[in-house]
């Protein structure tokens, strides 16, 4: 069993530069920041380590961290900057008994995150829920389509903080 | 106006009129599709269990839209389903019936300003013929509603339709 600070330790002395801050004094659980690129060959180190084996994703789901920003120009317009998108990774070790938080995150104009389906086969639907709900990307995964809204839906993904709901949908109206 | 009240004492004949007969008919056993969508649902099926008896009033649900006469859209109706719901309402023979069950399908429901998903009202895909308000609404309620659909097919007429 370790602690959030000897795991974080562990990563980031074996993959440096794709291992970001780690996050504490929260109200939730802490977290570890990590490179959206590299997050499958460090949750592969995480899984088959002797000292870690993380054999259980409990969780993997998407978020819109509402960090877009209006920028004001020199010639007074505004500008809007899309803010990021994170893919927060719960997992834990049923033989050693520890848990840990990852977050990948990534722009909001190439939301692009390394899939870890092929790692833990539960992460299959919880990617496809995090491309419905926000259109993050997963890279390598083998089924990326929607799966709770409707496979023709055209109007973007819902939970994200700028989405709009379209006036119709098939011929029906949407809004209240 | 019940088809027993002209009845002859001294014969096997009733006289009635073929409007009340068949009327009688349809409202006396509404089969009603083998569907449920959410908590309204439950309800639903308690309402078909044997404390409230849904069968006395002739209601069975049937396990196909092409057998039954009645569909209860009980329950939250999102767009997806929305669909489907529209092709079982037109697989059904007429005369066809829809009773809308739960503040959900009426109108949204808690769904109404935030629901991306949710259809606001199923009367904006199929034709309604009775509401029934409650959130799920109990038994009782919508046993109230099935009774004022039989109510309406009780006034219908092949001459004229929906005279109620």
């Amino acid at each position: 069993m370790k602690s959030h600070e000897e795991i974080y330790n562990l990563l980031k002395e074996k993959f440096g530069d794709a291992i970001g801050q780690s996050i504490t004094n929260l109200p939730v659980e802490s977290f570890i920041e990590v490179s959206p690129l590299k997050i499958h060959e460090i949750s592969y180190f995480l899984r088959d380590d002797n000292e870690l084996l993380f054999d259980n994703l409990m969780l993997l789901s998407g978020l819109d961290d509402m960090n877009d920003k209006k920028v004001k120009q020199e010639d007074g317009s505004i500008v809007d900057v899309p803010g990021t998108l994170s893919v927060v990774y719960h997992i834990e070790s049923t033989s050693l008994r520890h848990k840990i938080v990852l977050k990948c995150s990534c722009p909001k104009d190439k939301p692009e995150v390394e899939s870890v389906n092929s790692i833990w086969r539960s992460a299959d639907w919880n990617e496809r829920e995090a491309y419905d709900m926000f259109g993050i990307i997963f890279l390598n995964h083998p089924d990326l389509r929607r799966i709770l809204m409707p496979y023709d839906w055209e109007h973007g993904f819902p939970l994200r903080k700028d989405y709009k709901n379209p006036e119709f949908y098939q011929g029906m109206k949407v809004p209240y | 106006m019940g088809l027993l009240d002209q009845q002859f004492a001294d014969d096997n004949i009733v006289i009635t009129k073929v409007d009340d007969l068949l009327n009688w008919a349809r409202l006396s056993s509404l089969w009603q599709v083998g569907f449920g969508l959410a908590c309204c649902a439950i309800e639903m099926m308690a309402t078909s269990a044997s404390h409230y008896d849904f069968d006395r009033f002739g209601v069975i649900p049937r396990a196909s839209p092409r057998q039954a006469d009645i569909i209860i859209i009980s329950g939250t109706v999102t767009l997806k389903m929305a669909t489907r719901i529209k092709r079982l309402y037109e697989q059904m023979p007429d005369p066809k019936y829809v009773i809308s069950m739960g503040s959900c399908s009426n109108c949204g429901g808690p769904y109404w300003e935030h629901g991306y998903h949710v259809l606001k009202g199923i009367d904006r895909v199929i034709p309604v013929d009775v509401y029934v308000p409650g959130c799920p609404p109990r038994p009782e309620a919508l046993l109230e509603g099935l009774l004022k659909l039989q109510e309406k097919i009780r006034n219908e007429s092949l001459v004229k339709k929906d005279v109620a």
